[in-house]
């Protein structure tokens, strides 16, 4: 077994999603199955080879910068429009340190 | 005029001819989609107020003896991960039903000044997640080609709709295969342009080092004119190139003798026989036009899944971690704290799929896996970029399969994620390497069900793609 249900439950909460016993079970057996794949991945050889973070193409070297100037930006208002919860300018969430 | 069958210049024509209308043509679209749609679920949403404004503008345009847009007229649906201003965008979850986003992407702006008349948002797997569009929380789409069957994913909704007919053309996203798949298994074309080459600004990111728009259309030409609307510089995204755009569909001159196309032997290996015939004889087609074959070699083929699903699922575990319940998305109710609420949310929110790659993703990142699995994929995926460059000093495009089979029944390979995944092999590389791909029909099999045959040219090459696809569409047309 590459991954216990023990670590799929930390792995869950570290992703902050809320699993029930039944998809623990089955995240396990599917990570087990996909890491397992992924374990080939240390036949190659890799020595000196730069990690490749992003697509990379001939350009200069301020190209990809814009202008550092002011722009519109949503108002408040729009910005609040899709929250579930809102209210005086703000997004409202339940309780986050104990008084 | 039938908006089921008609391209971009025959639009044009009737525009200007005073055939018909753009008015005409939104309105005939849009009662065609209300028709048609409910047999594929293609379109989750149409957008007919926005369709008819659109179109009266080109109708004012063509009164005043204005100059059209490059798109003026053309019925358009777009991939449900696109915003666009007060036009509902899903991104197929349940998270997002009710979301209504503040701007436009700039895909979307551009297109619309072309004249493009947006006719509604397509069907998707959840946050583009999936191979076969059965992942939407808004039901999974139907190939209009065969009803049973997946029109492919994650991009099945604007495949099916301009296979459909619903619409002339339609955007999608790719990032590792969810244009050219759908469109292989919709037979139509299909284009992933260079990294860069369309602006993200817009696009509801899922691996932001891989995530791609590109266009869908019946025929060459009109996909090579809608990546011209779409492409170029764009401020509101870094990653977009400011390399100058040809204007790709005054380029499809049929001039393809002496060019060099390489076969990777490594691709032909576990491809289905009728689909590998079909691609070699697309093959041979071009050779009788003149172009010479080589067999090349992309040696670390063989670790583009698992390289792939490092990094896609590391950067979707990242991306996804705004939904959680605060600013856009709905919200779980009686949640005592702050961190419930997003565990509840999110928990209940999204679907199987979206949560198996969100836990492979913050596997692979978390402590004391980030060297074994994330810098090794990246490593990796250099050595696979390199592959290409290398078999480009030697070719000038390299020729493929697009999926290892055509459409599968719905409901297949639903409960098998490691065979799901595994056919992205032929789409994966490409999307790793970064380089223009695209999926040219050629052909059906015995049982009707077309496939797609893949051209990848080098970075910022679509022309010599487009090329190539454009005379070999022409041998199939005579």
């Amino acid at each position: 077994m590459k991954i216990t249900e023990k670590e799929v439950r930390y792995v869950a909460d570290l992703g902050n999603l809320r699993l029930t016993a039944e998809e623990i079970v089955r995240f396990a057996h599917d990570l087990d199955e996909i890491l397992t794949h992924i374990d080939k991945l240390n036949e190659v050889d890799t020595d000196g080879v730069e990690p490749m973070a992003q697509v990379l193409y001939e350009t200069g070297e301020s190209e990809t910068l814009r202008a550092d100037v002011e722009r519109a930006t949503l108002t408040n208002e729009e910005a609040l429009a899709n929250a579930p919860l809102s209210g005086a300018g703000c997004y409202k969430v339940p309780l986050v340190i104990e008084r | 005029m039938n908006v089921a069958t008609v391209t971009i210049d025959q639009i044009r024509e009737g525009l200007s001819s005073r055939e018909f209308s753009a008015s005409e043509l939104a309105r005939q679209a849009l009662q065609f989609a209300q028709a048609e749609n409910p047999k594929t679920n293609a379109l989750l949403t149409l957008s007919p107020e926005r369709a008819l404004a659109s179109a009266r503008r080109v109708d004012e345009q063509i009164a005043a003896g204005e100059p059209l847009g490059a798109l003026a007229g053309v019925p358009v649906a777009v991939k449900d991960v696109i915003v666009t201003k007060d036009l509902r965008t899903t991104c197929g979850s349940k998270l997002l039903e009710h979301y209504i986003p503040p701007y436009d992407a700039t895909a979307i702006v551009r297109l619309e000044q072309a004249g493009g008349v947006i006719i509604g948002k397509a069907n998707c797997d959840e946050f583009a997640m999936g191979s076969s569009n059965e992942n939407s929380a808004f039901g999974p789409v139907r190939n209009p080609l065969a009803l049973d069957r997946v029109p492919g994913g994650s991009s099945g909704g604007p495949a099916a709709s301009v296979a459909q007919g619903t619409a002339v053309v339609s955007l999608g996203s790719d990032t590792g295969g969810s244009i050219r798949q759908p469109a292989s298994f919709c037979g139509i074309v299909g284009v992933t342009p260079t990294y860069g080459r369309v602006s993200r600004y817009g696009l509801t990111a899922f691996a932001s080092s891989l995530d791609h728009i590109g266009p869908f259309a019946r025929n060459v030409k009109d996909a090579a004119t809608v990546l011209h609307v779409m492409a170029g510089r764009d401020p509101h995204d870094s990653t977009s190139a400011a390399a100058p755009v040809p204007d790709y569909a005054a380029m499809l001159d049929g001039k393809v003798a002496g060019m060099k196309i390489g076969l990777p032997k490594q691709y032909f290996q576990e491809v289905a026989s009728e689909t590998g015939d079909l691609v070699h004889k697309g093959v041979e087609a071009l050779q009788k036009l003149g172009c010479e074959i080589r067999e090349v070699s992309l040696p670390n083929t063989e670790h583009a899944i698992a390289c792939y699903y490092i990094i896609a699922t590391a950067e979707a575990s990242s991306n996804l971690a705004r939904f959680d319940g605060v600013r856009y998305t709905s919200r779980s109710t009686d949640s005592p704290t702050l961190i419930d609420m997003y565990r509840n949310t999110r928990g209940e929110g999204f679907g199987a799929e979206c949560k198996r790659r969100i836990m492979l993703g913050t596997y692979v990142l978390s402590a004391g896996y980030y060297d074994a699995y994330y810098v090794k994929a990246q490593k990796v995926r250099a050595l696979i970029a390199r592959d290409f460059s290398e078999a480009f000093k030697q070719v000038d495009a390299i020729i493929t399969p697009v999926s290892p089979f055509p459409a599968f029944k719905l409901g297949e390979k639903l409960n098998d994620p490691m065979q799901m995944y595994l056919s992205d092999i032929y789409t994966i590389t490409g999307s790793l390497a970064g380089i223009p791909c695209m999926s040219v029909p050629c052909g059906n099999t015995a049982d009707g069900l077309p496939v797609g045959m893949q051209i990848l040219t080098k970075h910022f090459d679509e022309a010599n793609m487009f090329r190539l696809a454009a005379a070999y569409e022409h041998t199939r047309q005579i």
